[in-house]
């Protein structure tokens, strides 16, 4: 019988003391996530104003396609990307398999779909009179996009941290593209699933905690800052 | 005359529809121009071009004597400011919102904040700078807006129906503040109105506009002296009938407007008249009273539009007439589609056009 209290215990002493490996997993996780939706945001946010803001042929398609893609499970995306990573893949001689560059690439394409599809909606949802507002005050065509995702700016925000928790939180691809090297390129999710393999149980219970503890707070966050928009919205300068 | 901005052969086509059509118009340097026509006359559409930011789909744009091809857009956009019908600001405080152009033009921040200070006083909205834009009541933010374009000191300032949808006590401002901005700034004016008296009173000049043409420019006096048929084909203006008049021994008039209906004016007035009855003047009441007002209507509401303090209702009397009334009388009278209800206005309200 798995002594679940114990462990729950024994998990939480490992976090009050400051325990070198949890931190350092917990710091990767943090780490590898951040710069993913970093990666997602610039790529993804360009994608979101277009899909927005322009009309075109195929536009529905473009969205459906990564409103499709929202649910990938995340182990078929990160076997997809060991293909390509791996030796005899098309970008297997870039030596990125294994490495901290796999995961964050890995998750940055994983959490891109969630992005686009959250911050497109947002954008979609400005008044399109914001954009000839804008023009009509001076503003150039760019200009005029940027007062739009200004305007945008609360679900844009939103798009970033439902990618950072569904990159925190997935498992599929750090494990096949990572490789869940200890002291490398493990993270909270592989590292839960080695010690739980392992019967490392106080450990997998304290990178469990921490994860919920992310996760919850990162949400947290979300609706104190959606009760603070009042004050944000002043501060906010529309160019 | 100096011309600011000039229109020729001008048409705009959306898909299948034709917008504007075979457009010509100058407009000179210092003058308020209406642009008077009912909804879907394409009013909008015109001060979009003029504006900028909407293009002709054939036709030439000059302004300040240049043909404006697609590439000079953004620069002639500089000097030309419109202010929407519908009340628009960005989701950020007074202050910041009519900062928005200037910060465009990189104007340094201690003339920025003097030309803010003084724009928000013109517009009569002191106190107001930290407030959240979206959260001003109609009126202030249509006065905002206003402010937001004064800023700029554009050659030409575009107005899109500023009053419609404002309470009278805002769009006696905003009216004074339009004259003034003429008078004192210099600055060229060009408004779209459905307002009969606004185009009265404000403007050096008229363009009536209907279907997408301009069908007749001139001076408030020779529109209104004269009766065009242009000016009796605007039945699509608010509360504007057409019909013969004969005088009463009263001495007033009688104008027959079809259906049965007869029209009693405080006017002598023979032949064909166009009358027209400022939806604020009419009482709205739920059964007949006795008053002093020569006229009386049964008829029942036909349409309820929300405008926030207001309420506009059409009221079906065998022609529809609209009517002004504030939301809390429309509350507390209990009223809805299709209520029965008596409209009244004295013979002194009905103006002869």
């Amino acid at each position: 019988m798995v002594d679940i209290l114990g462990g729950i215990i024994k998990a939480l002493q490992m976090i009050l003391s400051g325990d070198p490996v949890l931190y350092g997993i917990l710091y990767r996780s943090l780490f590898f996530s951040g710069i993913a939706v970093i990666l997602a945001t610039l790529w993804g946010t360009p994608i979101a104003m277009l899909l927005g803001l322009k009309d075109f042929r195929g536009k529905t398609l473009v969205k459906t396609f990564f409103n499709s893609l929202i649910g990938v499970p995340t182990v078929v995306l990160g076997l997809v990307l060991f293909l390509i990573f791996s030796k005899g893949g098309p970008l297997g001689s870039l030596g990125l398999l294994y490495t901290p560059g796999a995961i964050i690439l890995g998750e940055a394409i994983l959490v891109t779909p969630i992005l686009v599809s959250i911050a497109t909606t947002a954008i979609e949802a400005v008044d399109p009179e914001i954009m000839n507002l804008s023009k009509t005050l001076g503003a150039s065509e760019s200009q005029a996009s940027l007062a739009v995702l200004k305007e945008a700016v609360n679900g844009v925000l939103l798009s970033n941290i439902a990618s950072f928790n569904r990159a925190i939180a997935e498992l599929g691809v750090a494990l096949l593209v990572g490789g869940n090297i200890a002291g490398l390129t493990d993270v909270l999710t592989t590292a839960i699933s080695r010690y739980t393999a392992r019967g490392d149980l106080d450990l997998a219970i304290a990178l469990g905690i921490m994860l919920m503890v992310f996760v919850f707070g990162i949400n947290m966050i979300v609706i104190a800052a959606r009760k603070a928009k009042f004050l944000l919205t002043l501060g906010r300068s529309p160019q | 005359m100096v011309i600011v901005a000039e229109l020729r052969d001008l048409s705009k086509v959306y898909g299948d529809k034709t917008v504007l059509d075979g457009i010509n118009l100058q407009v000179y340097e210092g003058e308020i121009l209406a642009l008077l026509g009912p909804n879907g006359s394409g009013k909008t559409t015109l001060l979009k071009i003029l504006a900028f930011i909407e293009n002709p789909t054939s036709g030439e744009v000059k302004f300040q004597n240049k043909t404006v091809s697609l590439k000079d857009v953004e620069r002639a956009r500089m000097q030309s400011t419109l202010v929407f019908q519908k009340t628009i600001a960005f989701d950020t405080s007074v202050y910041n919102n009519i900062a928005y152009g200037l910060k465009i033009r990189k104007v340094p921040k201690n003339a920025r904040d003097e030309e803010i200070r003084n724009a928000i006083r013109f517009v009569k909205l002191e106190g107001f700078e930290k407030r959240p834009a979206r959260k001003l009541s109609g009126g202030e933010q249509q006065r905002l807006a206003i402010a937001r374009a004064l800023v700029l000191r554009t050659k030409l300032l575009l107005l899109d129906e500023p009053t419609a949808n404002l309470d009278p006590r805002n769009a006696a401002i905003l009216e004074e503040v339009i004259a003034t901005v003429n008078r004192e700034m210099k600055t060229t004016v060009v408004m779209a109105t459905h307002n009969m008296f606004q185009a009265k009173t404000l403007p050096q000049r008229i363009a009536l506009m209907s279907d997408g043409r301009i069908t007749e420019v001139g001076t408030p006096i020779e529109i209104f002296g004269k009766l065009s048929k242009n000016l009796a084909s605007f039945a699509a203006v608010d509360n504007t009938f057409t019909g013969a008049a004969r005088k009463t021994d009263a001495g007033t008039t009688i104008v027959d407007i079809g259906n049965g209906l007869q029209i009693q004016a405080a006017t002598q007035r023979q032949g064909e008249t166009s009358i027209f009855v400022n939806p604020q003047d009419i009482i709205l009441s739920k059964s007949a009273v006795a008053s002093s007002a020569r006229n009386v209507f049964k008829g029942r509401i036909i349409e309820v539009l929300d405008l926030g303090t207001l309420v506009k209702l059409k009221v079906d009397i065998g022609k529809p007439f609209t009517v002004q009334i504030t939301k809390q009388s429309f509350n507390e009278m209990l009223l809805n589609l299709n209520t029965e209800v008596y409209i009244a206005f004295k013979a002194s309200n009905v103006q002869v056009v």
